[in-house]
């Protein structure tokens, strides 16, 4: 029964990751990458890897995707144009991708040793989060740190490259506001009677 | 027949020949090509986490993890640096990058 769910779920993957490099909108390829991104939570599930299937699902599904779904359809981009002549590097990207599958099979017959069969996803604790939460906290706790460093670096340059500032619009400047003085701000004018200022 | 090691990593191996040829094949959509990295990405992680799970060993699922953010935290910078080369060119194609080069 798991051998049948994991070929079924297996070809979505496969089927959906060529649709991604195949597809003639970019707006359908995000679209094939999220199913391919789903799909490939569920093989995970099938071995027990539960919680890196949900963080796969969160953080692709919810966050990458959704990124590559935004800037795709806001960049105004002609992919028509974009897309011809693309025929022409099929025969090189199909020898490429020969030499790679044969390379990684390659690999795989000829090294192949005792294939450890020691099946355990959560080793040592009751479920899988728990499993993994034992040691990330504690022995992998520098690696946990440096993640976040990475994704706050990210998050500062991703700011910093699309930050513009336009010199039409409108912001505070408190600097310029707490420096006002009485005196710049109005001065008193003294009108004569019947006459305008 | 048992699901084994050897299913995930067919899989996988696929998965990551798709992604390679996805970056030859839209050589002129960057952003497909980054869609095909993530593909790559993916393939990598599903290896790390079947070899952690057959092994019974679970720092191949941390480390799948910080492979995770590694590309999430890719993909928000390339699609940044995307957004602003779109800005300054008005399109994406990849041939004219190398305008800077003098």
């Amino acid at each position: 029964m798991a051998v049948f769910a994991f070929y079924l779920i297996a070809a979505v993957v496969l089927v959906s990751a060529l649709s991604v490099i195949m597809a003639r909108n970019p707006v359908h390829s995000v679209l094939w990458l999220i199913l391919a991104f789903f799909s490939s939570a569920g093989l995970l599930v099938l071995i027990g890897a539960e919680f890196l299937a949900m963080l796969l699902v969160v953080v692709y599904v919810g966050a990458v995707a959704v990124l590559f779904l935004f800037v795709v359809m806001m960049l105004d981009v002609d992919f028509v144009e974009l897309k011809r002549g693309t025929l022409r590097y099929w025969p090189f990207a199909v020898l490429v991708g020969i030499v790679f599958a044969a390379e990684i099979v390659l690999a795989s017959v000829v090294g192949t040793s005792e294939m450890t069969t020691n099946f355990d996803a959560s080793p040592g604790a009751e479920t899988n989060a728990e499993a993994i939460g034992q040691v990330m906290y504690t022995q992998y706790l520098l690696l946990f740190q440096m993640a976040g460093v990475i994704l706050l670096v990210a998050m500062v340059g991703a700011i910093v490259l699309t930050l513009r500032h336009r010199p039409e619009t409108k912001r505070q400047n408190i600097a310029k506001q707490t420096s006002r003085r009485r005196s710049d701000a109005y001065e008193l004018k003294d009108p004569k009677p019947g006459q305008g200022i | 027949m048992d699901l084994g090691l050897s299913h995930y990593l067919a899989v996988s191996a696929a998965l990551f020949t798709i992604g390679v040829v996805g970056i030859f094949v839209n050589r002129k959509n960057i952003i497909v090509i980054l869609m095909a990295i993530e593909l790559i990405l993916l393939s990598v992680n599903l290896n790390l986490i079947a070899f952690s799970v057959f092994s019974g060993t679970i720092a191949g699922q941390i480390f799948a993890m910080l492979v995770l953010t590694v590309a999430a935290a890719e993909a928000a910078v390339g699609l940044a640096i995307l957004v602003v080369y779109f800005r300054n060119r008005g399109d994406i194609s990849v041939e004219n990058v190398d305008m800077m080069k003098g």
